[in-house]
């Protein structure tokens, strides 16, 4: 079952949409019908499906028709013609009391320009959705404060949105979508605005909120590096339709046409990337000190199937595995026996290219390092990717 | 250019006499006895309050929204108001813009929250609020006369004629500028049309309508001589006794009187908006 489906989608903005749909079916281009009768085709024809617990990101240039088809999936743009299913309820029929609940319940939203209400405070923005649905202050409240947590913006409760960085106040927006808890997150590039630092912070914990929470997420980008970071699957729209639907090796290996090729072309330019550009803070860590418990347990948080053990300053250790810190439970062997030392280590000026044969023939994420052997980060097999680079074995650990 | 004749007058003295009058004059003379008693009220509880105690109440709601010097400049104008004599005036002339006031507000900020919903209740009501300001208001005097008589009631009548379209205005203005990721943002969570209205659109509004407030009790103000000229009492019958009289310092006394009330009023609304402002 599919959580988003859409079928044979079309929208047609201006004064005779109907007319124009006609000739569009029968072969006319966005141009021609635009020149002719004065409407512009926002989606043409889209049909794709989101499977549960799917990152799933569209990518198109400025104008594809992005913002319009992430629209019509919560019918805040009425379609011309086709039908979006939810949970395979078709939203489309949907009467307008049917349409509000299943906004309320299964269909969160985050906005590229934050779309926080000015006159409300964190905590007011956050709740929103659950007070018009009528849930009790203190309810939502507590709701609310559990998502505002879950974004890391503690302490700024009664904030205003005006009194915020915008990467903070985009974590309201997506604190806001988070507290009604529905299955899916629609995002309309939700981090362009962010400047790039904060902009993969926030991706990075993203991805790590979407796998604790179990997300569906529709994501819409203008950029290849974050639709490659990102998206289990990537579809690529032009002008209203969507040219090619794959995993990021699909798109990257197979282009569909010369369009999407033009775009993956345009990525070489990151080979220049470095270690530690992609590199990104391991979601967790252990030390000696809690012994394998304690390891087992933070594997156990993050549903990891291994970890990397550091000392009290950092330096890097080895790498436990879940079978390993069992192991060492059960037979009460201190952690540093049964430490895995066959990891790749590298240090954060290493060109990314140079990582590539590693990355292909190492099970475990590479680990950089800095002269002094203390843990800057890890580079898993989607980093890499990221930076265009193919790995071949599945990455079964940590992240 | 006589081409034709047009009797258009004799035409709207036929309507009004044979048809309009017989028809709706009760309805008109419900309206009046309501407003009348509105007035009434008013003016009776203004002028119920020692002028002291009244001193003292705007002078501390000066002194919350607009600060000190606000309040210096409120004591300053009512010693004045009290010492050349023309307290009760001036209670007579608040209580019609009070009055006015609230009655274009009733009915301003509803049309304007329904015409910034509806474009096509824009497009009727923006040539209305046109035609009412522009129309000049000694054109309209006389049918308030006819319906409502010499006196207050009338006043009320012209002044909502006069200084209800800004409140219209300022309301459509303010609901419109609500920014569309902003109203986006509220239908995506699953706002009905009504919480869409009441929790984001007026709220965000609200800076805007409180100076079409402002500017409504403003116009109100500025029709108190000519209010006055179809009978109701307050300070521009005080100017315009002056006047019949060549009297310059009542003139005096009587202008300065309503230029410390639209100072204190426009002074102390402003304080309010802006205080809606600072909230958001
Ligand atoms: N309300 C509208 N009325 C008319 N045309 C519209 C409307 N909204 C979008 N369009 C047109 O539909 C097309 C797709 O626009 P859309 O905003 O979906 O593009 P996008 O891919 O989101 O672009 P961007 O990256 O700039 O946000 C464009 O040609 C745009 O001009
Ligand atoms: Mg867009």
């Amino acid at each position: 079952m599919s959580k988003i489906k859409v079928s044979e989608l079309t929208k047609i903005f201006g004064p005779n949409p109907k007319q124009s749909l006609e000739r569009l079916n029968k072969g006319s281009s966005k141009d021609e019908i635009l020149a002719d009768t004065g409407n512009t085709v926002g989606v043409n024809q889209a049909s794709f499906d989101v499977k549960a617990g799917e990152f799933f990101v569209i990518m198109g240039l400025s104008g594809s028709g992005k913002s319009t088809l992430i629209r019509l999936v919560n019918r805040l743009i009425e379609p011309t013609s086709g039908h979006v299913y939810i949970d395979d309820e078709d939203i489309t029929n949907m009467n307008k009391n049917e349409l509000i609940e299943a906004r309320r319940k299964k269909l969160g939203m985050v906005f590229q320009n934050f779309g926080l209400f000015p006159h409300r405070n964190v905590v007011g923005n956050v709740a929103y959705g659950l007070e018009i649905q009528g849930v009790e202050k203190q309810e939502r409240e507590q709701k609310a404060q559990k998502a505002i947590e879950d974004v890391g913006l503690k302490g700024y409760e009664s904030s205003f949105p005006n009194e915020l960085s915008g990467g903070m106040q985009q974590r309201v927006g997506l604190a806001r979508a988070l507290a009604n808890d529905t299955d899916i997150l629609l995002m309309d590039e939700a981090f362009s605005a962010l400047d790039p630092l904060i902009r993969k912070d926030m991706q990075d914990e993203l991805l790590k909120l979407q796998k604790k929470l179990g997300k569906t997420v529709l994501f819409i980008t203008h950029d290849l590096d974050e639709a490659l970071k990102l998206g289990d699957r990537i579809a690529i729209m032009k002008d209203g339709q969507i040219v090619q639907i794959g995993s990021s090796e699909e798109i990257l290996e197979n282009p569909a046409n010369e369009y999407v090729s033009n775009f993956v072309k345009d990525v070489d330019r990151s080979k220049v990337l470095d270690a530690e550009q992609v590199m990104r803070r391991p979601e967790v860590l252990t030390t000696y000190k809690g012994g394998p418990r304690t390891a087992i347990k933070k594997m156990e948080d993050v549903g990891a199937s291994s970890i990397f053990v550091v000392d009290r300053d950092d330096h890097f250790q080895g790498l436990l595995t879940i079978d390993d810190a069992i192991r060492a439970y059960k037979e009460e062997i201190p952690m540093e026996k049964v430490l895995n030392q066959d990891v790749h280590t590298t240090t954060p000026t290493t060109p990314l290219n140079d990582l590539i044969g590693v990355a292909a023939d190492t099970k475990y994420p590479i680990v950089v390092l800095d002269e002094e052997q203390k843990l800057l980060g890890i580079i898993s097999r989607v980093s890499i990717l990221s930076g265009l680079v193919l790995g071949k074995e599945k990455d079964e650990v940590t992240n | 250019m006589n081409y034709f004749e047009l009797p258009l007058e004799q035409w709207t003295n036929t309507f009004v006499d044979d048809w309009f009058l017989p028809t709706f004059g009760n309805a008109f003379d419900s309206i009046g006895s309501v407003l009348n008693a509105f007035v009434d009220l008013v003016t009776d509880v203004l002028l119920f309050i020692p002028p002291e105690l009244f001193t003292l109440l705007l002078v501390i709601l000066s002194w919350r929204v607009g600060g000190k010097g606000l309040a210096v400049f409120t004591f300053l104008g009512m010693l004045f108001i009290g010492s050349v004599d023309i307290w009760e005036e001036s209670m007579h002339t608040l209580s019609i813009v009070i009055v006015s006031t609230f009655v274009s507000l009733l009915v301003g900020i509803p049309v304007g929250i329904l015409s910034a919903m509806n474009n096509r209740v824009q497009s009727v009501v923006r040539p209305t609020l046109d035609f009412m300001q522009t129309l000049p208001s000694f054109v309209y005097l006389i049918p308030a006369v006819l319906l409502f008589g010499l006196g207050g009631v009338s006043a009320v009548i012209a002044t909502f004629i006069f200084a209800a379209p800004p409140a219209v205005r300022m309301t459509n203005l303010g609901i419109r500028h609500v920014p569309k990721e902003v109203i986006e943002a509220s239908k995506a969570f699953g706002s009905t049309s009504k919480q869409l209205l009441f929790k984001v659109q007026l709220p965000l509004a609200v800076p805007s309508i409180m100076a079409g407030v402002n500017q409504t009790i403003m116009l109100s103000l500025s029709m108190a001589v000519i209010a006055s000229m179809i009978g109701a009492p307050g300070l521009g019958a005080t100017v315009l006794q002056a006047i019949s009289r060549v009297n310059i310092g009542l003139g005096l006394v009587g202008g300065l009187g309503i230029v410390v009330l639209a100072i204190i009023l426009d002074r102390i609304t402003q304080g309010i908006g802006q205080g809606q402002n600072n909230k958001s």
